[in-house]
This record gives structure tokens, sequence and C-alpha cells, in this order.
């Protein structure tokens, strides 16, 4: 009864002022939207940046490094282990570059829940052979299907069939820059030389684009038994196992997990791309910072409105004293006024900011680097509304609170005097 | 005076006034009023009299001696008890209306009642007519308060005074912004208050006119009682 009795008087005095009101609540809705459009805007961007190189990456790469012995003989010597022995110009020991036994370790891994899937792949170093000069080149032998449920493969090919890979033999998809360099189109032949010299003729089906420059033009794909043919290797050779996680938080221990397991070289994409997470954070970071900024502001506009309200009012909140409202109501009843524009401008302002952010949405932007991306990437993450709305709530309580607090302390007599 | 109840007593009240300097406004008043009187306090302006008043009506906290009132000492006692004592025991009528303009007449009435929520809307609705009707101004109910005369307002603020049946009204010059037409009516509204329902009331004025016509004067003078 009292509650109720609170809250109509609060709205009469909220209608008595509504212009004043509704400019409080169009500032706190319009900081809202804003927040919402910016962290959204901001969230779809580091989405997609992130995109750009996580999609392609592999949570875990497992592979094996050509590197110097860590123990060398001398160690074993008897008379010797407890010494410090140099040993200058140690050499690689002639290692393969294949993880063995593959098949162990991808039954393995196709058991172990944590993991959403793998994708083999083998690395060729190659020469693409353009008249009369030699081209550096990369070529990646990739199971098609794998690779395109796990990286996106195909998104990524702008021109030809990434299925092509598979059903033509001796096919290759080139990088857009090593087709610029080597005049190629679809349907040519481009002859490629590997490092231990054998040569090849393949057939171009299409071109990849992955946005990063530097990997078109260098990298191509060409199917597994493809690139096992050309480096004249058996079915069971396997350079790199790619391995997607369900949770990417995960990964360095699992790194460290599988390099014991299978004996192997792990790196985890934490360990691989450290500069790609502190950019996001640090554009999160900076949206937040703007987003909250633009909220204490309208926040100091209620304040305002608020003590403008109870100056105005210095003698219904007297005569409300005198009647027998105690100050604790007095306090609720502009806590009431400050939460009444909150939440009405809280709310709009979530529901503008999902328009604005669904109308960036919606604007065209076209890149070439980025193939995939129509329009302006937009991120809807509920945690953006849930901490605006919270925000909101929070600022309006803290704006309505000084003034309240203020209103509720004022003496009546004083007031009623005055007259 | 005679078969007396004492509502509400003061015993040796003092009070100072501390900004820019200490100066002592009540010395040592002590008086009661019985049920069922009308009693008017008078005195020259700074005598002390509004503060005095101020005093018993709770609002003012800050001073020496004791009130009781129904026997009860309010000495101590906290903001929101006090709003109680106000709400349910005091009714106010100031020099000055007071009246909410966000409100109709009969929901500026109605306020105290609700926030007293002794009885449903309905029923203090019906009370607030009631009290309109008492005052003669029934049919100004639903209109806003600044469509009101000036003698209209106060009518409609003693009926707020009266919603919650108080024990004692208390007055601040009720009549100081009235012409002579609207001051009489508000006096015989009062002494009809004190006739008919045995109202009590405490009414501090300058109008001599007025206050010869009451029970019982007070008489004050440097924040004391020089006879009454």
């Amino acid at each position: 009864m009292s509650f109720l009795l609170i809250i109509r008087i609060a709205f009469a005095l909220l209608m008595a002022r509504w212009k004043q009101t509704l400019v409080a609540a169009i500032g706190i809705a319009f900081s809202i939207t804003m927040f919402i459009t910016l962290l959204g805007f901001m969230g779809g961007l580091n989405d997609m940046l992130d995109g750009l190189l996580l999609n392609r990456t592999p949570h875990i790469r497992l592979y094996n490094e050509i590197k110097a012995p860590e123990t060398q003989p001398v160690n074993l010597l008897p008379g010797y282990q407890q010494h410090y022995n140099f040993v200058r110009s140690i050499k690689p020991k002639n290692e393969r570059l294949q993880i063995y036994n593959i098949a162990a370790v991808e039954k393995a891994l196709k058991e172990d829940n944590r993991v959403i899937g793998f994708a083999p792949k083998i690395t060729a170093q190659v020469f693409y052979n353009v008249g009369a000069t030699d081209l550096n080149g990369l070529i990646n032998g990739i199971d098609v299907a794998g690779e395109n449920k796990l990286f996106l493969f195909s998104d990524y090919v702008v021109a030809g069939n990434s299925s092509d890979l598979n059903t033509i033999p001796n096919s290759i998809i080139l990088g857009k820059g090593v087709a610029e360099k080597t005049f190629t189109n679809i349907g040519d032949i481009i002859q490629v030389t590997t490092s231990k010299g054998e040569s090849r003729q393949l057939k171009v089906v299409g071109f990849f684009q992955s946005g990063i420059q530097e990997i078109d033009k260098v990298q191509s794909y060409a199917s597994l038994k493809t690139t096992q043919n050309l480096m004249v290797e058996t079915g069971s050779y396997i350079t790199d196992l790619q391995v997607k996680l369900n949770d990417l938080t995960q990964a360095p221990a699992m790194a460290k997990e599988y390099e014991k397991l299978f004996s192997v070289d792990a790196v985890d994409i934490q360990t691989a791309n450290s500069q790609f997470e502190t950019g996001s954070k640090v554009r999160t970071l900076i949206s937040y910072a703007v987003g909250i900024t633009l909220l204490i502001v309208a926040g100091f506009g209620i304040y305002n409105i608020l003590n403008m309200m109870i100056y105005e009012k210095m003698d219904s909140i007297a005569i409300l004293k005198a009647t027998g409202f105690s100050g604790k109501d007095v306090n609720r009843i502009f806590l009431c006024i400050a939460l009444t524009i909150g939440i009405t401008g809280g709310i709009t302002g979530l529901i503008m900011g999902l328009g604005l952010s669904s109308v960036i949405d919606q604007i065209p932007f076209n890149t070439p680097s980025l193939p995939t991306i129509k329009t302006y990437p937009v991120n809807y993450n509920p945690y953006f509304y849930i901490i605006g709305g919270i925000f909101a709530l929070i600022t309006t309580y803290f704006a309505g609170y000084f003034p309240s607090r203020k209103a509720s302390k004022m003496d009546p007599v004083t007031i009623i005097r005055g007259k | 005076m005679s078969n007396a109840t004492v509502i509400l007593e003061a015993r040796k009240i003092s009070k100072y006034f501390h900004d820019p300097l200490t100066v002592q406004v009540l010395n040592e008043v002590s008086f009661s009023v019985n049920a069922g009187e009308f009693i008017a306090v008078i005195g020259k302006s700074g005598c002390g009299k509004s503060t005095l008043l101020y005093v018993l009506s709770t609002m003012d906290t800050d001073y020496e001696g004791n009130v009781f009132l129904k026997g009860e000492n309010l000495k101590g006692k906290k903001d929101t008890e006090l709003a109680k004592i106000r709400n349910n025991s005091i009714g106010f009528v100031f020099q000055f209306h007071y009246l909410l303009n966000e409100f109709t007449v009969i929901k500026n009435v109605m306020l105290p009642g609700l926030k007293k929520g002794e009885f449903s809307e309905k029923e203090v609705e019906h009370r607030a007519y009631e009290k309109l009707r008492i005052l003669g101004i029934q049919d100004e109910a639903l209109k806003m308060p600044n469509q009101l005369s000036g003698g209209q307002k106060q009518r409609v603020a003693i009926a707020r005074a009266l919603i919650n049946n108080p024990l004692i009204i208390m007055g601040d010059e009720p009549t100081g912004n009235l012409d002579k037409k609207n001051s009489d009516i508000v006096f015989n509204i009062f002494s009809d208050l004190c006739k008919d329902f045995n109202q009590t009331l405490l009414i501090v004025t300058h109008d001599m006119e007025f206050a010869h016509k009451t029970q019982r004067i007070i008489e004050m003078e440097d924040g004391k009682i020089i006879s009454g």
C-alpha cells in the first residue's frame, strides 16, 4: 500500500515535469544505444579479424621439427656425466618430417572428447617453374573434406571448386598471388619442382585468397595423395596434424600433453599468435571505456534534473513530511523517479541499440582481402545487452541517490517558516 | 478547561538558535492542552510562538525539555516514528496552503490517509468527501488546486489536516494570507469543529480579533508565556 502510494506520487511528480524527464530518459537511451552499437560493431570487427587468422589456424598443430638431438653421446659417458660438456657445431639428425605411427595418433585423437576434429596435412617446399625462373612456393597437401569442415577452406576458394582437388588427379588450387605472378588461369598446367628435385605438372583447378597477401603469394593447395606423389612418399606420409578443440583456452595445456604422449612437437594457437589476442583485448577495453563514459555523462544529466526537481518541489517535500511521510519515504519517491527514468531510458536504448546494430549489419562492406564478408560485421552478444542494462540501472541509481538523500534530509520547518 | 484530559503537554521547553549568534528563543515554556480546547497563541513577531508550535508538532527535534502527546514522551524518537505520529495524531494548517499541484483536490486530501494505510482507498476517498462536505467545498473535489481561490485552498488544507481524525490540529497563521471574509469563514470552521466534533485546536496567530473569539489565549513574549 505504502509502496504503491510512493510510486503514485513519484509518477505524478514525473508527469508534472515530463519534458525534463523525457530529456533525461533520452540521454540514457542515447548512451545505451551507442554503448550497444559500439560494442556490437567492435565485437563484430574483432571476431572478423580474429576469424581471419583463427578460422584457418589449428588450435594445436602436431609436427616433427628438425633439430639437433638434446643428448649428445659424451653426456652418456660415465666419466663425464657430472660435467658441463660443450659440443660445438651440432648438426641435426637425418630425421624425417613425417609424424611416426600416424594411425595410432589419429585413433587417440578420435577418442579424445576434448577434440572437435583434426585434419592431416603435408607441407612441401616447391618451386613454381615459370619459363626460365623458379618462384619459391609451398604446397599444402590437405584432406579437402576435413579442411572444409574445420577450417572453412572452401570459403577462401574464390574461383573453381575445392572438391575438384579430390576428383581431378594431379590438380592444384593456387594462391591468388601465385596465379598472378605465374600468369596462370584455371585449366592451365603449372610445373612444380620439389626440394628433392622431382618435377610434376599439375592442373590448376581454382584460386584461393586468404586475405593475407604474404600467404597468397606463396602457398597453394593440393590433395594429400597428389602431394604424397609429388614427394615420392607413401600414403602414411603426413607432416602435420591440425587439431581443433572444443575449448580454445585448453590448447596450451593439451599441446604439452600431446607432446609427451605422441613424442612429437606441438604448438598451441596462443603461443603461435599471441599478438592477436592482445589486439582484441585492447580494442574491447577501449569500446567499454567509451561506452561507460557515455553512460556516466547521461547519469550526470539525471542528477541535474533531479536536483532541479527537488528545489522546485521543496514545498511539496515539506508538506509530505509534515503530513506524515518520513525522510525514508521521500528518499524512495525520488529514487523511484530516477529509476523510472533509468529503466525506460535503458530499455529504449537497448531496443534502439539492437536496431542500429542491425542497420549497420546491412551496410555493404566489400573488400578484396575478405572474400567472405559482404556487410559490416556486428556481434549480437547478449552479454553486451546485459551489461548495458545493468549499467543503466546502476548509473541512474547513483544519479538519484544523492539528490534523494538531500531531499530526505530537508528540514520541513525551514521551508515552511521561510514563507 | 473542565473535565480535562490532557492531550498535549510541554514541560520546560527551551530552544536556541545558533546561527549567526546563539539566541535563546524559548525559555522553559511549560503548558498543557486539554481535549476539546480551542487555543490561540499570540505575541509579537519573534517572540517564539511559531518556534514553539514546530517543537510541539514534532517537526523540530532540536530542543531541551519534554513534549508529551497523550502521555507519550516524544523526545528521542526516530524520524520514522515521529512521521507516523504526525500522520496519525496531528493535523497541520499553515499560512500557505501547500497543496500538491500535481494532484486533484480530493487526492490532496486523501494523501495522508493513504499514507496511514488504515482504510482501503475507497474508504479514504469516502472520508475525504465527508471532510470536504463539512467544509462546504465538496463540489471542488475533482478540480486541480490552482483552479481554486485562496480561501478555498485553505479549506482544502484544513480538510487534509482532518483526514486522519487527529488528536489536535495545529495552525501557524492559518488566516495570515486571507482577507476578512475568508478569515471569518476559516474561523467559523475551526469553531464548528471544536463545538460539533470536540476537536482540539492550537492556533498561532497575529490576528487579535481571531484570537479573542477563541476559548483560551496564550500570550508569549521573549520566549516565555506571560499569560494563559
